[in-house]
């Protein structure tokens, strides 16, 4: 049983050049746990929450400019020909931090010191995923990650749940901050005023909590609780962006890019979601609702049973399954807890089945691997794994990535690898060689052929390729 | 395919106006010379590219694939050029293609990744240096003469030294080549995910890899690349192109065909476009060992020593001409019993070249190159 590798890949991210042997690998994945950094260096020069906003702002007050100009001035030829290229330009401001954001992504991956929770930053951010598809987000995601998820990974499920859903990449992606109560203060002043479009509840985000989020499709919520969840949740919108009525309501010392709750929004009353009554006023009301769900056994089951999945394979035993819902259960969804479950089980550290490496997991474990920069200074990450088949934060749904097999296991995609290998392979040539790297980045799952096959090879570069592109470096 | 200065890579920086750099400053010479390095990755069989056929175990050695030269132009009593290399065989009428065979490197192991160290490092050992000797044959040249450039994503070890050297890699050039994909294949043969995966992967892919792809149309392209880099005033006057595909373990007859075919284009391309420039350019063909006298049970040859290296061009000191100290091919005249013996250094006969081409010192020449030696 190849527990080296596992522990390196299925748990890690790969091996890195630089690691040593890993000795006692439960201890030295538990050891991560605590020795997790939410704030690593690579991410530390990116932009904040207000700046990404300003760039929104600034995208649209020059369209509003634009605008304003042509209604104002007949326009020449060239002057009409101006709006798409400012619009180009500023969209691309908002763009330059999301290019910035992945970059750093990719870097903090590389260099971690602990890939167990680097991985486990990675899973969540999926599970809780936002897509890059929608253009009011595609700034905020990389902020997102090292924000909501990050600090959290280590502590409990609600904390981890609630800053990811009160992040204004979640507000917008799934329509919050266009959410209003149908019976509050503002709505309900619109109507009285004559307005026939008075402003209305979104139920996509309380859909989404309850579906993907916390406990589950076919977990027996109604559509009933889905509205009341809604009503509850509205007010949280995010400041400086949202367009409408709640605009004018807001703080006036409410930062762009800030989360902030808007009481004249928010559906007054009680609220009762899976039976139980939820009284409390204002914010503190979603609150409520979203600790519950955190700890609702149907939610302790379905993140269970995702762990499980991420590390044993498309079908997670039962036996795992049940071990961690109880460890969810019993500690109150302490996820440190559950990781130390999953790495004291037995089912993740055997051979088969495994799991094939998503484009993310094989590239970075590719790049660890190496101790000369195999990509180009002005290599475009975005547009690597747009075709290697995984675009980061952007997996055009709310659901995230599918965590299979057969998700990453297609003959473009493997095409694509085996030609990023070669490529890379090729600009490093003899730099490098397959021949000590291979026992090092696959140890105790290197094979004597893919061992024969690297030795074979009729070029250093060809070697290298050869590694990346083995039946066990594809999969972990 | 439009080539300019401006997409060429200088040392993984792209420049806009390489003419402005330092060290790709031009000097317009009359007739500047030129060399480029062709370099087969994989070992290359000498003993099918120039068939010692008038030697009297030849056939018997050969046995399946003795008749692989059938066709081939006679260079000799001895030798017959392969078939696939026509265009190289009017270069050797016309002296301008020189055999040296039995010939290589100081290298006695039979790594590829060992050899083709030895081969471009030219030290007395594996991983012995971290220059080439073309890199440190550019300290010896005239700066019009000097600047040198790769078709390669990165710097080969063969022209690395202290003279800045640039690397030009089309970027359609096909990554995954012939080789490599034949290679995976086999690595995937028992994988029940991954081969059919991979089979129909491959099935959609264009085969377009090494230069016995496409009918050696790879190897014509690659040579009309290298010609139009080198041909402008202010273009490269040393340059390396590399060639897979060599490792022949399996179905030699028509894959070795198919390499020499793209070879043999590759040379053609070279001539055409360089035009009155062919009569200075001087091209080695090397590769960093040979294969065994024998042949295997997959009508392939394995790993040997000795090979053929090519030298090519309109100013050749012993044009139309085979030179071999010939040790013979019963098997106590091979080396280990199973590889071509070599009884000349693969380095000599480079340096040799080299020093006769330039006008250089042989002496010179030889301890620059091969300090180690």
């Amino acid at each position: 049983m190849a527990v080296q590798y596992l522990a390196a890949n299925r748990f890690g991210l790969g091996r890195r050049f630089d690691d040593p042997a890993i000795g006692d690998p439960k201890a030295w994945l538990n050891r991560q746990i605590g020795d997790y950094d939410p704030s690593p260096a690579a991410i530390a020069g990116l932009a904040g929450r207000a700046a990404i906003a300003t760039a929104y702002v600034e995208y649209r007050e020059d369209r509003q400019a634009m605008r304003r100009a042509a209604a104002e001035t007949p326009m020449s030829e060239e002057e009409k020909g101006m709006d798409p290229e400012l619009r180009r330009l500023s969209r691309s401001a908002i763009r330059r931090h999301y290019v910035d954001a992945t970059a750093a992504r990719l870097s903090a991956a590389v260099a971690t010191p602990t890939p167990l929770p680097e991985r486990l930053v990675h899973f969540w951010a999926n599970h809780f995923a936002v897509s890059a598809d929608k253009q009011t987000v595609i700034g905020f995601v990389g902020n997102y990650e090292n924000e909501a998820i990050r600090p959290h990974i280590m502590g409990k499920f609600a904390d981890l749940l609630i800053a990811a859903v009160k992040h204004p990449a979640m507000l917008l992606y799934l329509d919050q901050a266009q959410s209003f109560g149908p019976e509050s203060v503002l709505a309900t002043r619109i109507r009285n005023r004559g307005n026939r479009q008075s402003p209305g509840l979104n139920e996509n985000l309380a859909r989404e909590i309850l579906e993907l989020h916390t406990l589950g499709v076919r977990t027996g919520y109604t559509q009933t609780d889905v509205t009341a969840f809604a009503k509850a949740l509205t007010g949280l919108t995010v400041a400086g962006l949202g367009r409408g009525a709640g605009q004018r309501l807001m703080p006036a010392d409410a930062e762009p890019g800030a989360t902030v709750f808007i009481a004249p929004l928010h559906e007054p009353g009680a609220q009762t979601v899976l039976g139980r009554r939820y009284d409390a006023v204002g914010a503190a009301q979603a609150e409520a609702i979203l600790r519950d769900l955190a700890v609702h056994p149907a939610t302790a089951r379905h993140i269970a049973t995702k762990l499980a999945r991420h590390f044993t394979g498309d079908e997670p035993p039962a036996a795992l399954v049940d071990r961690l819902t109880a460890d969810f259960v019993k500690s109150g969804g302490d996820l440190a807890s559950l990781y130390r479950a999953l790495i004291a089980s037995p089912e993740p550290w055997v051979a088969a089945p495994t799991m094939f490496k998503s484009p993310w997991d094989w590239t970075v474990s590719m790049l660890r691997a190496l101790k000369v920069p195999a990509l180009g200074e002005k290599q475009n990450v975005v547009a690597m794994f747009t075709q290697l088949g995984q675009p980061i934060w952007r997996p055009g749904s709310p659901a995230g990535y599918d965590d299979k097999v057969a998700t990453w296991a297609g003959s473009a995609g493997l095409m694509q690898r085996v030609e990023l290998a070669s490529r890379i392979a090729g600009r490093i040539g003899d730099r490098v060689d397959a021949r000590q790297l291979a026992p090092l980045v696959l140890a105790d799952a290197l094979t004597p052929q893919t061992g024969e096959a690297i030795a074979r090879a009729d070029s250093p570069g060809q070697g290298i390729a050869m590694l990346f592109a083995s039946p066990t470096f594809l999969r972990r | 395919m439009i080539l300019s200065r401006r997409s060429i890579i200088l040392s993984g920086i792209t420049v806009a106006a390489a003419g402005a750099l330092p060290g790709f400053a031009y000097a317009a010479a009359a007739t500047p010379k030129r060399l480029v390095f062709i370099i087969q990755r994989g070992a290359a069989d000498g003993l099918a590219t120039v068939a010692p056929t008038g030697d009297p175990a030849f056939a018997a050695a050969r046995r399946t694939l003795a008749d692989e030269t059938a066709g081939g132009a006679k260079l000799d009593a001895m030798f017959t050029l392969h078939p696939a290399l026509a265009t190289t065989a009017g270069l050797y009428a016309s002296k301008q293609a020189h055999f040296a065979h039995a010939v290589a490197t100081a290298y006695r192991d039979r790594s590829h990744f060992d050899g083709q160290n030895m081969l471009e490092g030219g030290g007395s050992r594996p991983y012995g240096r971290s220059d080439g000797w073309v890199g440190r044959l550019l300290t010896l040249l005239p700066a019009a003469e000097r600047d040198a450039l790769a078709i390669a994503p990165a710097v080969p070890l063969a022209l690395r030294g202290t003279v800045q050297v640039g690397t030009y890699a089309p970027s359609r050039l096909p990554q995954a080549d012939g080789d490599l994909i034949a290679r995976l294949s086999a690595l995937y043969a028992d994988d029940k995910l991954l081969l059919p995966l991979w089979d129909s992967a491959v099935k959609t892919q264009e085969l377009a890899g090494d230069i016995g792809g496409n009918n050696g149309r790879n190897g014509a392209d690659l040579g009309k690349l290298a010609a139009s880099l080198m041909l402008p005033a202010d273009g490269a006057r040393v340059m390396m192109v590399e060639t897979g595909g060599w490792d022949t373990h399996s179905g030699q007859r028509g894959r070795l065909a198919a390499q020499l075919r793209g070879l043999d284009r590759l040379v053609g391309a070279l001539q055409t476009g360089l035009g009155p420039a062919w009569s200075d350019t001087l091209v080695i063909v090397a590769t960093e060992f040979g294969r065994t006298v024998e042949v295997n049970g997959t009508g392939g040859t394995d790993h040997g020593t000795a090979s053929t290296a090519m030298l090519l061009g309109g100013s050749l000191a012993l044009g139309g001409k085979v030179s071999a100290d010939w040790p013979g091919l019963t098997s106590s005249a091979r080396l280990d019993g199973r590889d071509l013996k070599p009884t000349r250094s693969l380095e000599s006969v480079i340096a040799a070249a080299v020093a006769h081409h330039y006008a250089l010192d042989p002496k010179r020449v030889m301890t620059t190159l091969y300090p180690d030696a």
